[in-house]
């Protein structure tokens, strides 16, 4: 079978990593990539210019999809997190939550077809942004030492078991939290584009194949693959959200007056 | 192997020190944007939202409890005024019934005294036409008398007798 299936030319089969690089269009600086964060970032800012060039009381539909979004992360995200305080961070979490939403559609965006969050770079980006608004956050409200102090030492905990304690909360907060948050928005990424390659490439191998069995075969691989595009979907706008809501929450337990 | 035969594999753990700056400043050209022209539009306008909507039903509620009570005022005001008209027919009826007994008794005091003015001035006039009468009578029985006289001395004893009894006859009928 395997004989069959390396039979189908010109297909990149088995999908790899290197189907995540393409070749550079012109230089490391303009790829596809890179063009499609310029892209996002173009699509969100006319989009909330227009819909909110002449905003209105009764909001036209663009105003009401803009508000839609920003009262979901204002009052789903923000202020269930963080309480009152989260209502002044809620314009950024509406944007970070905008930004990862679109580049992650992009994944199913019929012509780009691939996220830019699958290359970890931008995921990075946005977690570090995250991770220095929560030190930030936490610095100006309570002083780097009370700061430090409350993000590291658990009350009511007997004193040698800080020895152990410490340490596990350092790399809890200020390596782990942002490591995570960004391999998380990119692994999700990453392995939906790399399930939809294994069913679309994959169902065209199957097509290609000389055995009629394995050809109407492939029908099943296509469905899957409409199947996943859906899920997908679904993945892309919870990976959203999941990013926002624990920035929300890591910004908040830096405000929060106990551990 | 047709990818890495172009060149060597990347490992997707690692960064694309490029893809890293432009997505900063892409990222951060956003939120340069949309932060400083967009969303805090959006806070008031929600803002103006939630401030239109409870406001005016905050203002309803107000409205209406402010209608329900002077409806209240309006009530007891109306109340309060009834009862002073009542009182006030009720003042005119007493002062009314008042002012006419008054009248009453001054009309009758007045009838009264004209009655008393009246017999006063009735027995005044009597005693002196009592008393001119008897000037007069006295005036007339000395004429008579001296006519009498005149014709017949003879009896002069007799008719003083006659005089006199006269004379008495008259003031007792004056006293009368």
């Amino acid at each position: 079978m395997s004989g069959q299936l390396v039979a189908a030319e010109g297909l990149p089969w088995p999908p790899r990593v290197g189907d995540f690089y393409p070749p550079d269009l012109a230089g490391p600086w303009v790829t596809k990539f890179t063009l499609m964060v310029w892209l996002a970032v173009g699509i969100l800012i006319i989009f909330f210019m227009v819909a909110y060039r002449n905003p209105k009381l009764v909001p036209s539909k663009g105003q009401w999809v803009a508000e839609s979004i920003y009262g979901l992360v204002r009052d789903n995200i923000a202020r269930e997190q963080m309480g009152k305080d989260g209502i002044k961070f809620a314009p950024y979490f509406t944007v970070l939550f905008c930004f990862i939403a679109l580049t992650n559609l992009f994944g199913i965006t019929p012509g780009l077809q691939i996220s830019p969050n699958s290359h970890i770079a931008f995921p990075i980006v946005l977690a570090l942004v995250s991770f220095v608004l929560y030190i930030y956050a936490g610095v100006r409200k309570h002083g780097l030492g009370q700061y430090l102090k409350q993000s590291l030492i658990l009350p009511g905990v007997p004193w040698p078991m800080h020895i152990l304690l410490i340490p596990i909360e350092f790399l809890q907060t200020f390596i782990v939290r942002p490591f995570t948050l960004a391999v998380r928005l990119f692994a999700n990424m990453f392995a939906g584009h790399l399930i939809l390659l294994v069913f679309t490439v994959g169902g065209f191998v199957m097509l290609a194949s000389d055995s009629l069995f394995i050809q109407v075969s492939s029908v099943a691989a296509f469905l899957m693959a409409i199947l996943m595009a859906f899920f997908e979907v679904l993945v892309s706008l919870l990976q959203a959200y999941v990013f926002v809501i624990l920035s929300a929450n890591y910004i908040g337990s830096s405000l929060a007056d106990e551990h | 192997m047709k990818l890495a035969a172009e060149g060597v594999e990347h490992h997707p753990l690692v960064p694309i020190w490029q893809e890293l700056v432009i997505g900063s400043i892409a990222f951060a050209l956003l939120c340069f944007v949309l932060l400083k022209f967009v969303m805090p539009r959006m806070e008031t306008m929600y803002q103006a939202r939630v401030d239109a909507i409870e406001g005016g039903l905050k203002r309803a509620e107000a409205a209406q409890a402010e209608a329900n009570q002077l409806l209240e005022q309006y009530r007891a005001q109306l109340a309060e005024v009834r009862t002073e008209a009542a009182q006030i027919r009720d003042d005119a009826r007493a002062d009314a019934e008042s002012i006419r007994t008054e009248i009453l008794a001054k009309a009758r005091e007045e009838s009264d005294r004209i009655i008393t003015a009246g017999r006063e001035s009735l027995a005044v006039e009597r005693q002196t036409i009592v008393r001119e009468l008897r000037a007069e009578v006295g005036g007339l029985a000395v004429d008579l008398a001296s006519r009498i006289v005149g014709e017949s001395l003879a009896d002069e004893a007799r008719r003083k007798g006659t005089v006199e009894r006269f004379l008495t006859d008259l003031e007792s009928a004056g006293a009368r």
